[in-house]
């Protein structure tokens, strides 16, 4: 007799005109419970994370007032103030620009603010995740301040947003003139409109809150108009009293990503330790990884690509003993400045800067295989 | 076509001046002032309107104080009076009294965001008046001192000086 006749298999979802991921993949960004949603931040959830771009949908959110829902049909940027051509802009006309692409990080200035208290955040998304790292498409900003042509004296910008809040941030033309980009595009499409559809503001390396979303104008002006979102918020607060303004580049960070906070390893064994590390100042140079609390450090691989201001990947071969941990990564980026631990940061800025935290993150794995966050 | 090639480098000197890529166009002086008011620390910007703390009080308590507490306090919304004197003890407060730098600026946000969930409903006037009321439970104005596009720029805010440039590289590391 033949074979018995095989199970029928299925047939497979048929073809359609957008992909969601599949059932089985689960990860989201993180909020927390408020009165008001619509103010607030989503961190990545970096653990979840492969090779060095975020997906737009889990590219950290944070909003002050909604993410507007904006035809771009209708959508102008004016640029105005110091200049002799003042310009309305369309987003046809924008488009119409040279455009450059380029693979960059963007970072909260107040990421890991929790991180300067004593409870710390128990995942590397909770601890580290108000950053991520796209593809970035659009226009050389520079190219519409010629076109606009700036006033002597030109040499602070102030960007809005159309979000409801109006958000506001004044930007040095320094900037301007060199890596910022018109952004219009985000991993190959459009801007999500979290992420400020159809134009935003993309300064490489600087804290997110100065790359204003949905940016309907920039005025020009010979000094920073000192807005909430750079005194009040976004300074970092010293011991004597007086608050640091403009902390806009975000100094070099790492994050162990695997193993971290909320994992559990099965067993004794070999395993690829990786996590991701950044520099607003430019390429990770190295990545140094201590498997004993930092008593000895040892040097990550890097993993290609390796850019710029762009998230860059470690990875080290572990052989666990099945015996307590503690491990974490320190980088050191182009400029030779290491990642300092947070003793150091605390011994030069206090206990109340709040934001700009970027020491190292501690993860204790115990015999068991469950990581935590070293100091729970 | 030796006469062509001049006209057109002249042709593109000219747009070199005033536009390479031609794209957008000029605005009118009432389509810039209709994206609303831009205001500058030192008051710069700010339109025309005046009110008096007195007349806050009441507009405050109907459209800031569900957010802000009764006496600008704080609840869900941040506190917006006190801690003036706390910035370099252990445990500071910031306030617009305590920590915000620029009268004209608390115009220029109040007016922007505020209120939280409905931005853009208060009268130029109705945010001279809230303003002049949370300057005044600060102890920063008079009840009765008018504010206005010149006043409010002479208000000095006791955090005034207490911004500082980035000094970064700061930490030391091991």
């Amino acid at each position: 007799m033949m074979g018995r006749a095989e199970e029928a298999r299925t047939l497979g979802k048929p073809l359609s005109g957008y992909t969601e991921r599949s059932v089985y993949v689960k990860a989201e960004r993180a909020t927390r419970q408020s009165k008001t949603p619509e103010a607030g931040s989503s961190a990545t959830p970096l653990a979840d994370m492969m090779g060095i771009i975020t997906p737009s949908a889990l590219h950290y959110e944070r909003h002050h007032a909604g993410v507007p829902t904006i035809d771009p049909e209708q959508h102008r940027l004016t640029v105005h103030g110091m200049v002799e051509r003042p310009l309305v802009l369309t987003m046809a006309e924008i488009q119409r620009m040279p455009s450059v692409s380029r693979i960059a990080f963007l970072e909260c200035g107040g990421n890991s603010g929790g991180e300067w208290g004593a409870l710390t955040g128990p995942t590397a998304q909770r601890a580290c995740g108000l950053a991520s790292c796209s593809e970035w498409t659009g226009v050389p900003l520079r190219l519409v301040l010629e076109e606009c042509g700036l006033k002597p004296g030109a040499a602070w910008l102030i960007a809005e947003g159309a979000d409801a809040c109006r958000m506001q941030r004044s930007v040095p033309v320094e900037a301007a003139l060199g890596e910022a980009l018109l952004a219009y595009g985000q991993n190959g499409e459009p801007l999500r409109p979290s992420q400020g559809f159809p134009l935003r503001l993309l300064t490489p390396g600087w804290e997110g809150n100065l790359q204003v979303k949905w940016l309907r104008r920039l005025l020009v002006t010979d000094q920073p108009y000192m807005t909430r979102d750079e005194t009040s918020k976004y300074s970092d607060l010293m011991p004597d009293g007086k608050a640091r303004i403009f902390t806009l580049m975000m100094e070099a960070k790492s994050v162990v990503t695997f193993p971290s906070g909320g994992q559990r390893l099965p067993g004794r064994g070999l395993y690829e330790l990786t996590g991701l590390a950044w520099s607003g100042q430019g390429l990770i140079e190295r990545v140094e990884v201590t498997l004993d609390g930092g008593r000895s450090w040892q040097a990550a691989v890097l993993q290609e690509p390796r850019l710029p201001k762009a998230f860059t990947r470690f990875r080290l071969a572990w052989q666990w003993d099945g015996k307590p941990a503690v491990i974490a990564s320190r980088a050191v980026d182009e400029t030779g400045y290491v990642q300092p631990g947070k003793e150091e940061l605390i011994a030069a800025r206090g206990l109340n800067s709040g934001y700009h935290f970027n020491g190292i993150k501690l993860w204790k794995v115990a015999a068991d295989g469950s990581v935590a966050n070293a100091d729970a | 076509m030796r006469t062509l090639s001049v006209a057109l480098v002249f042709a593109l000197g000219l747009c070199a001046q005033t536009s390479r890529y031609g794209v957008g166009r000029v605005p009118g002086a009432e389509e810039i002032r209709g994206l609303g008011p831009t205001v500058a620390p030192d008051g710069t910007g700010l339109p025309e309107g005046s009110a008096t703390a007195v007349e806050g009080r009441e507009l405050f308590a109907q459209k800031c104080a569900k957010c802000h507490g009764e006496k600008a306090e704080g609840d869900v919304g941040p506190a917006l009076v006190g801690g003036q004197g706390t910035l370099a003890t252990p445990k500071p407060r910031k306030t617009v009294g305590s920590f915000w730098p620029h009268a004209p600026v608390v115009w220029d946000y109040v007016h922007r965001a505020m209120p939280f969930n409905q931005p853009g409903v208060l009268s130029h006037r109705e945010v001279y008046a809230v303003v002049a009321y949370v300057l005044f439970l600060n102890g920063i104005i008079g009840e009765k001192d008018v504010m206005d596009a010149k006043s409010l720029g002479k208000v000095r805010m006791p955090n005034r000086d207490g911004f500082v440039p980035d000094p970064r590289p700061d930490v030391k590391s091991k």
